[in-house]
C-alpha cells in the first residue's frame, strides 16, 4: 500500500474539506433545511395517508384506469393483476410509501431539472459548467448521498428523499437540454423572424417540441427515482427499501423476493405510463385517444375541399393538384 | 425611392470578425481569412429594392444567398454595413426596436416551411399575429382570408402533417400573408417541392405579388426559377455579388465569365423576351403611301423588310424588296402588304412563343407595345442568333 506520503504528494484531505462545508451548511442554513424537512415530510405523508384511504381494491382499479387511460387495456389489465399481487404479497402499505416517495421526490426533481435543463440549452457557459456537476451527481455512489442526507435532517423519510432528488436529477437536466437543442433551426427562426420574443419562442415553439424528448427524460428521473428510493430504505425510510435493508439484515430471503417483485411492479407500471404520456400519438388505443377522436369526428368541421366553386381560390386547379398529390 | 436597401454588408462568422472585414478591406481573399479562423459568408453586398419589386438573389450552396437573406431581417447581424428599410437602419436596432421591425415589416418564408406541426394549419398561418398579440378572433379571420388567398380555404382545423409539401409550404406562405408586411423574404421557398408543385406555386407566386403589390426579395439556386420570378436578379458567388441586373441584362451581357458560365445552359427561349431581342425600326412607312415611296426606301437604305404603320404607328404589315419591285413594275398604286404579317406579338413574348410563328413566315416578326404601337420587328436571323450561346455582338451588330 503506497500512501501520499510515500508518493512525495501532500494527502489532499478532499473528504475533511467537503465535510466543513457540510456542517457549515448545517449550522447556517437550517432554516431551509427545517423548512424542507417540515414541506417534505407533510407531504409525503399526506400523499401516503391519501393513497391508503381508499380501500386497496379500489385504488387497484384507479391505477388500472390511470395505465388504460394513457396507455392500452393490455396495460390495464397488467396493473390490476400486478397491483393486486402487492396487495396480496401484504406490501400494499410499504409499497404506497415508496410510489409517494418517488412521486414527490419525482415532481421535485422535474421542477428542478426542466428550468435548469432550458438555462443550460441557451446559454453555452451554463451547459458547461452544468455537465461536469451532472457527470459527478451521476457516478456518484448512490449510497454517499445517505450521509450527508442524514447528517441534515438525521434519519428517516426526509434524508431518504433527497438523496433521491439528487440522484435522480441528471437525466431530467441532460434530455432537457437536448430536447431544446434538438428543436428544428428553421422552426426557431421562423419565430424569431416574426418578431416573437425569446420567451414566446421557448414557451410558442421550444418546449413543446422538446416535449417527447423532455418526457423520455422524466421517465429517466422516476426509474432512478424508483431505485434510489430503495436504497433510502437504509435511512430508515418506510416503504419497500426498508423490507429490501430488513430482509438483507436477517437473511431474510422471501421478504427480500416480495419486496423486490414489488419494486419490479412499480417499477413497470411507472416506466409504461410516463412513455406513454411523453407519446401520446403513439397509443391510439387508449380511452384519452379514443375519446378525442370521437369529439373530433362528431364537433369539428371537416376541410370544405377548395373543387367547391364558392372557394373564391384564384386557382382553383392548382389547390385540386396539390390535394391530390397530398393524398 | 427603395424600399429596402442593402450597404456595404459583411457577415464574418468566427472569433473577433471586426478584424476580417478590415482584411477584406485590404485585399485579403477568402482563403487567406480561413486560414485565420474566419469564415467570410458575405463580402461587401449592396443593393437597392423598390417598393413592389420582386428581387431574386441567385447563388449554389455556400454562395452566402442563406446568410444574406436573414442579415435582411437581423437573423444574422451584419458584422459591418447597413441594412435600410424605409429610413430605419435595422443594423442599429436590437432586442424589442428588431421584433417589432420583424413584426411589422418584413415576413418570411422558409425551405421547409418552418410550420409548427402541433398547431392546426389555422393556428399556424395565425402565428405572426399572435406574435403581435392580436385577440383570437381577429387574428383567425385574417389568417383564414390569407389561407383563401394561397388556395387553402377550408383547412384551417388539419395538423399541417396532413398536408403535402406543396400544400405545407402554402401555409407557410399564408403565414407571411397574413402578417401583412410590406416586404416578404423568401428563403429557398419552393426548392423543397417537386418540379411541377414548384411551377404552379411560381405562377401563385406572381400573381398575388400583382395583387397585393409586395416585395419580394427571393432566394433560390435554381436559375431558371430566378428567370421566371425576378424583375432582377443578384448572382452571388462566394460571398459577393457578381452581377445585378434583369434576366436579360445576366443573360445578354454577362460582367463576368462565372456568371457566363453559369448561364450557358439556361433555356434562352424561356427567358427572353421578345422586348429584348427585337430590332428598333429605323424606318416605316405610313399605310396611305404607294410603292414608289416604299421601294426607293428600301432601296436606299438596303432593308430587308419595311413595316407599314398607321398614323397612331399602329402596325399593319411589312413590305418587303421582291414584291414592292413588282409591284412598281406592275404599276399599282396599293402597297404589297406581305400576306401572313399582320398578326403582332407582345414586348413580354417568350421567344419560346414565337419559334412556331416564325418558321411559317418569310417575313420579320412585328412586336407592338403595350398600346399597340409598333416598337421594333424580329427578323428570323436576329431570332436565331438570339438563342445561341453566343450572345452580346451578334445580337447587338
Amino acid at each position: 500500500m503506497s500512501t501520499a506520503e510515500e508518493s512525495m504528494l501532500p494527502r489532499v484531505r478532499v473528504g475533511d474539506w467537503i465535510d466543513t462545508a457540510f456542517d457549515w451548511i448545517d449550522d447556517n442554513l437550517n432554516i431551509l433545511l427545517t423548512l424542507f424537512r417540515d414541506v417534505m415530510t407533510f407531504v409525503v405523508e399526506g400523499l401516503v395517508d391519501l393513497l391508503m384511504s381508499p380501500p386497496p381494491l379500489v385504488m387497484v382499479a384507479l391505477f388500472a384506469l390511470v395505465a388504460w387511460l394513457v396507455s392500452s387495456w393490455r396495460l390495464a389489465l397488467g396493473t390490476a393483476l400486478g397491483f393486486a399481487l402487492l396487495i396480496s404479497m401484504d406490501i400494499w402499505l410499504p409499497s404506497m410509501q415508496t410510489l409517494a416517495l418517488v412521486i414527490v421526490a419525482t415532481i421535485v426533481a422535474v421542477a428542478l431539472a426542466v428550468p435548469l435543463g432550458v438555462l443550460a440549452a441557451r446559454n453555452d457557459a451554463v451547459s458547461a459548467v452544468v455537465r461536469p456537476v451532472l457527470d459527478f451527481m451521476q457516478t456518484m455512489p448512490g449510497f454517499v448521498y445517505l450521509i450527508p442526507a442524514v447528517t441534515f435532517f438525521s434519519i428517516g423519510l426526509v434524508p431518504g428523499i433527497f438523496a433521491t432528488i439528487i440522484f435522480a436529477l441528471p437525466p431530467g437536466v441532460r434530455l432537457t437540454e437536448l430536447g431544446i437543442r434538438q428543436v428544428d433551426a428553421e422552426t426557431v427562426e421562423a419565430g424569431q423572424a416574426f418578431g416573437a420574443s425569446p420567451w414566446q419562442i421557448l414557451r410558442g415553439i421550444q418546449m413543446p417540441l422538446a416535449v417527447p424528448t423532455i418526457m423520455a427524460g422524466v421517465n429517466q428521473v422516476i426509474m432512478l427515482a424508483l431505485s434510489m428510493a430503495v436504497i433510502a430504505g437504509f435511512t430508515g425510510a418506510d416503504g419497500l427499501g426498508k423490507l429490501v435493508v430488513e430482509s438483507i439484515a436477517r437473511l431474510n430471503t422471501p421478504l427480500g423476493v416480495e419486496a423486490g417483485i414489488g419494486v419490479v411492479i412499480l417499477a413497470i407500471f411507472l416506466d409504461r405510463v410516463t412513455s406513454a404520456l411523453g407519446n401520446p400519438g403513439r397509443h391510439a388505443g387508449s380511452l384519452l385517444a379514443r375519446l378525442r377522436a370521437r369529439r373530433t369526428a362528431a364537433g369539428g368541421p371537416q376541410p370544405t375541399t377548395t373543387s367547391e366553386p364558392a372557394s373564391g381560390s384564384s386557382s382553383p386547379s392548382t389547390t385540386e393538384t396539390s390535394v391530390r398529390a397530398g393524398t | 425611392m427603395p424600399l429596402l436597401a442593402a450597404e456595404h454588408l459583411y457577415k464574418i462568422f468566427g472569433r473577433r470578425p471586426q478584424r476580417g472585414v478590415e482584411a477584406l478591406r485590404n485585399g485579403a481573399t477568402r482563403a487567406e481569412l480561413r486560414a485565420e479562423g474566419l469564415t467570410p459568408a458575405v463580402i461587401d453586398a449592396s443593393f437597392e429594392v423598390s417598393p413592389g419589386e420582386i428581387f431574386v438573389v441567385m447563388g449554389l450552396s455556400g454562395s452566402g444567398k442563406s446568410t444574406l437573406i436573414r442579415m435582411i431581417n437581423g437573423l444574422h447581424p451584419a458584422t459591418a454595413g447597413e441594412v435600410v428599410i424605409e429610413d430605419e437602419n435595422l443594423s442599429a436596432l436590437k432586442g424589442e426596436a428588431l421584433r417589432r421591425v420583424r413584426r411589422e415589416k418584413i415576413s418570411m418564408v422558409f425551405q421547409h416551411f418552418a410550420l409548427l406541426p402541433h398547431r392546426t394549419v389555422g393556428e399556424n398561418a395565425a402565428y405572426g399575429l399572435k406574435v403581435q398579440g392580436m385577440s383570437r378572433s381577429d387574428r383567425e379571420a385574417r389568417a383564414d382570408r390569407a389561407l383563401e388567398m394561397v388556395g387553402l380555404k377550408g383547412w384551417g382545423e388539419s395538423l399541417p402533417g396532413e398536408l403535402s409539401g406543396g400544400m405545407q409550404q402554402r401555409v407557410g406562405l399564408a403565414r407571411a400573408l397574413a402578417a401583412e408586411t410590406d416586404i416578404l423574404l423568401m428563403d429557398e421557398a419552393f426548392s423543397a417541392l417537386d418540379p411541377l408543385i414548384r411551377r404552379e406555386m411560381q405562377d401563385q407566386l406572381v400573381d398575388l405579388q400583382q395583387r397585393l403589390d409586395k416585395t419580394i426579395v427571393f432566394i433560390t439556386h435554381d436559375l431558371n426559377e430566378a428567370m421566371r420570378l425576378g424583375d432582377r436578379i443578384a448572382m452571388m458567388r462566394d460571398g459577393r455579388i457578381e452581377q445585378i441586373g434583369t434576366a436579360e441584362q445576366i443573360l445578354n451581357d454577362p460582367s463576368s465569365n462565372y456568371v457566363a458560365q453559369f448561364v450557358q445552359d439556361v433555356d434562352r427561349a424561356k427567358v427572353l423576351t421578345a422586348g429584348a431581342v427585337m430590332e428598333r425600326p429605323e424606318y416605316v412607312i405610313g399605310a396611305e403611301q404607294g410603292p414608289q415611296q416604299a421601294h426607293k426606301l428600301i432601296r436606299e437604305h438596303q432593308l430587308d423588310a419595311l413595316p407599314v404603320v398607321r398614323r397612331d404607328r399602329t402596325p399593319v404589315g411589312v413590305v418587303l424588296p421582291g414584291e414592292i419591285a413588282a409591284a412598281v413594275r406592275d404599276g399599282r398604286t396599293d402597297l404589297p402588304l406581305t400576306e401572313r404579317s399582320a398578326s403582332t406579338v407582345t414586348l413580354d413574348t417568350p421567344l419560346a412563343d414565337l419559334l412556331a410563328d416564325a418558321a411559317r413566315r418569310t417575313s420579320p416578326l412585328l412586336v407592338v407595345d403595350d398600346q399597340g404601337r409598333l416598337a421594333g420587328l424580329i427578323p428570323q436571323v436576329t431570332l436565331l442568333t438570339a438563342l445561341s450561346n453566343h450572345p452580346a455582338e451578334e445580337v447587338s451588330r
